[in-house]
């Protein structure tokens, strides 16, 4: 039996960007806010410290600042024909866990969506019409967001200073600015920080990329490039480039971090009380099933709560704030087979993968100088920057002379050719491991009736409830787009004066064997449609109108970029509308 | 008798039949025993000729591996990085110490795999789908083998019959024990790796030899001076986790049970 505990005006599930972003805006307007948070409470000091921070098998091999997949996993199978078995060590993608989530171990790469991003569909449409889109793949479910870039610009400018963000501004109020990436979409002034030190691997490719008549730009990045106050008056350092970012904390005060931009300004508010060590259960709502009367959570000690709240916000992981929904029983579960429902539809995800460049004996890389946003990127084939009417696809990515470290468990390239273990192959590590380059392709992940999140019939987590399933494989048309990404890549490659350049692109099946990206997206999207959306504009769940849904689930398809500024952005936006709009009258935001 | 190490073990039993024990197995212990802890922790850098880098097998109290499976461990890991005239191997950097106690640990028990059945082969897109813990794999995999060449042990063959039996592992096909040879084999690589690249507090990369030859600083941490020195070499030597101010680098005492 659970115990009942008081009833508060706010309860979010998951404290991490969003969760603890939205616990802030809402504990500053006065209300009673709880965070529930499944994994533990972790702090820059001293749980983040030298030297034990620099641990690569501990944090990037066995990946101790992960979900704990034994406790609850995820269930995968490339198509619906096959049986999904559980992911048993996580691979292609990293949910954090503990006090910050996954915004504490990102790399920083804090790029804005683009204008056309927010409106896909009637773009593309517009653009190249109906028949396109449909020999691109008749499967394609790409769809609008219901809200647009100029009703989000403020909140991204808000979100990029509480972060600190360090770059240069390409284009200001339509301004194109020289040095910045002339792609991107218009912002109302320049970022808070300047851009980042150039390490040699990205002055190699900005070189080449302008050699070649593309426009290179700094990487936009939450490692600081000096010392920063945010308007929380939280002090951030300036990074020190120690190639420990991805998949760690940053000891440093110098990565964009809920440890580092809000909870300062949050934990000591006495309208907010933090509980860790809870894994929420599931949403309960009332006898009408449009009302949700709180959360039902277990803590660590195994004993079940029951917290009434007039508001749930849901700001876990994109993947779990779907399982959640599903759990609930919040709107109805997408099936594949008529095309009906929506939770779990439109899942998306990342497509990447780029070249390897090896060098020159002489030309020592220092891989390991390097923080996880440091680089010089291109974004002449991101997105729709590029006429796609000949190609047979839509979508693109950008290209970026990037490296996050050189850490030699997980980096020691060898050309093709060498054995894969043996004398030959130490000699080749040791011969190429300070003289390559590996670049990044990263992009568009095309949303599609055949990929899918719902509940696993089978496996069950540590308190037995279904895990959740994937269904996912990459489209055909984002192949076609890579792999023709990939051919500019390699001249990329070639006049950085790589020797051997080992092409990219990414390839069918899927695999979660091997890391692309933790920016899974969709299952709960946003939308102008209750048929084809989960949350409306403002993220709140059509269904039940107490109830948010935050995060990188509201994407209807996945963007060129890494999606933490667009989460952002999305955030503050709903915070205000639940501000200014919500509270004052509870109830749908937007009419049906 | 509880108390004693492997390493006791094998010395009480080499004084009284060594003919019991692969001949490798016996030579590396009583070289060690002279290299016990030569050059450990040493900062000095060794850009050529590995001075200071010791090329003899380091004396490993087994908690995990017995006799049999270290004597594999030892004589697969010698073939899959091989020490060469500049450089130790993954046997001289105490790789079989570092999978020892990784196994005898919280990985080796199944630290972050999700065990729940039901159990199927599954596609390759679908990861490691089988029942065993990597300390149960291990072990029923090199018992396997073992077994297999019983008449004629691993330890004791030449380097070119080595590679190629390893080379059969990696090729798949072979049961051993339930577990598919290759999928044994990828394990036993990457574990190799770690041992070979991993910070030496976990009981490998013996004075940081792989960082040493790769050219890799270590958890060394500010690179702020120098990032934007475009193409310079750097010449430190590197640096341990654990590593104090004489250089001496301490085994961390949290391992082999420390979870996440």
């Amino acid at each position: 039996m659970a115990q009942r505990l008081k009833p508060v005006d706010v309860v979010t599930i998951g404290v991490g960007l969003t969760g603890s972003l939205a616990a802030l805006e809402l504990a500053k307007a006065g209300l009673k806010v709880v965070g529930l948070e499944r994994g533990a409470p972790r702090y820059t000091v001293p749980d983040f410290q030298s030297p034990a921070i620099h641990d690569e098998l501990r944090f990037s091999i066995r990946k101790a600042m992960m979900q704990d997949n034994t406790k609850v996993a995820v269930t995968f199978r490339n198509s619906s024909d096959e049986t999904a078995l559980p992911i048993r060590r996580w691979g292609s993608f990293l949910p954090g866990q503990g006090l910050g989530g996954s915004f504490v171990h990102w790399n920083g790469q804090s790029y804005r969506a683009q204008v056309v991003d927010f409106i896909y569909q009637t773009h593309i449409l517009q653009r190249y019409g109906k028949k396109f889109l449909e020999a691109c793949g008749p499967e394609l479910t790409i769809q609008d967001w219901g809200v647009t870039y100029e009703e989000l610009e403020p909140y991204f400018d808000r979100f990029e200073y509480l972060l600190g963000v360090s770059g240069k501004a390409g284009n200001i109020k339509g301004q194109i600015q020289r040095g910045g990436n002339p792609f991107e979409a218009p912002r109302s002034r320049e970022y808070p920080n300047p851009p980042m030190k150039e390490p040699y691997f990205a002055a190699l490719f900005r070189k080449s990329a302008e050699r070649l008549g593309y426009h290179p730009f700094p990487q936009p990045s939450s490692n600081l490039s000096r010392p920063y106050k945010n308007p929380e008056g939280l002090d951030l350092q300036a990074c020190v480039y120690c190639g420990f970012c991805e998949r760690y904390a940053c000891e440093h005060f110098a990565k964009a971090s809920p440890q580092t931009v809000i909870l300062p300004a949050l934990l000591n508010r006495p309208n907010y009380e933090l509980r860790t060590n809870c894994e929420v259960q599931r949403i309960n709502l009332d006898s009408t099933r449009k009302k949700a009367t709180g959360v039902t959570y277990v803590d660590a000690a195994g004993t079940e709560y029951e917290q009434p709240a007039e508001l749930v916000l849901i700001t876990a992981f994109a993947l779990s704030n779907v399982r959640t929904l599903l759990l609930s029983g919040i709107g109805e579960p997408y099936d594949p087979w008529t095309g009906k429902g929506v939770v779990g539809r439109n899942y998306s995800y990342q497509t990447t993968g780029g070249p390897t460049v090896f060098m020159d004996e002489s030309i020592n890389i220092n891989p390991f100088m390097a923080s996880g946003a440091t680089g010089t990127v291109i974004d002449d084939f991101g997105g729709d920057n590029f006429d796609h009417s000949n190609l047979g696809f839509i979508g693109g990515q950008y290209i970026a002379g990037t490296m996050t470290g050189g850490r030699p468990i997980e980096f020691h390239p060898t050309p093709p050719g060498t054995p894969e273990w043996g004398l030959e192959w130490k000699r080749a590590v040791a011969q190429h491991y300070n003289h390559t380059i590996t670049i990044v392709q990263h992009g568009t992940s095309t949303a599609s009736r055949l990929n899918y999140l719902d509940l696993d019939p089978t496996y069950k987590d540590a308190w037995g409830q279904p895990l959740l399933r994937m269904t996912f494989d990459f489209p055909e048309n984002d192949i076609r787009m890579s792999q023709y990404i990939a051919d500019k890549v390699v001249e990329i490659g070639r006049a950085m004066g790589g020797k051997v350049v080992v092409r990219g692109g990414a390839k069918r099946p899927y695999t979660t064997t091997v890391y692309q990206a933790t920016h899974n997206t969709g299952g709960a999207v946003m939308g102008d449609d209750p048929k084809t959306s989960v949350v409306n504009r403002y993220q709140q769940c059509w269904d039940v109108s107490n109830v948010f849904s935050i995060g990188g689930s509201s994407f209807p398809q996945n963007i060129t970029y890494n999606y933490t500024m667009t989460i952002g952005a999305l955030t503050y936006w709903t915070l205000d509308a639940i501000k200014d709009k919500y509270l004052k009258s509870p109830g749908p935001l937007v009419q049906t | 008798m509880t108390d004693l190490s492997r390493r006791t073990i094998i010395k009480g039993t080499s004084a009284i039949g060594a003919a019991i024990l692969p001949a490798t197995l016996t030579e590396k212990i009583a070289r060690a025993d002279s290299a016990h802890n030569q050059g450990a922790g040493s900062p000095a850098n060794a850009p050529s000729g590995g001075a200071g880098v010791s090329h003899e097998a380091p004396s490993t109290t087994y908690l995990f591996f017995n006799t049999e499976e270290a004597a594999f461990v030892e004589a697969a890991l010698a073939r899959l990085i091989p020490k060469d005239d500049q450089w130790a191997g993954a046997l001289e950097a105490g790789a079989p110490n570092y999978m020892d106690k990784q196994l005898a640990g919280a990985w080796g028990a199944g630290e972050r795999l999700y065990r729940s059945g039901p159990w199927q082969p599954g596609t390759p897109t679908q990861g490691y789908q089988l029942p065993f813990t990597p300390a149960e794999l291990f072990r029923g995999a090199i018992g396997a083998i073992n077994k297999e060449l019983a008449q004629r042990p691993f330890a004791k063959m030449s380097p070119d019959e080595q590679d190629n039996y390893l080379k059969s592992l990696e090729a798949g096909g072979k049961d051993l024990g339930g577990v598919p040879s290759d999928v044994f084999f990828a394990h036993l690589w990457q574990c190799t790796l770690e041992g070979f690249f991993s910070d030496p507090v976990y009981g490998g990369n013996r004075d940081m030899v792989s960082w040493r030859m790769i050219g890799f600083p270590g958890a060394y941490a500010s690179y702020y001076d120098l990032v934007d020195q475009h193409g310079i070499k750097i010449d430190r030597p590197p640096m341990s986790l654990a590593q104090d101010a004489h250089g001496h680098i301490h085994m961390n005492p949290g391992i082999p049970a420390r979870s996440p």
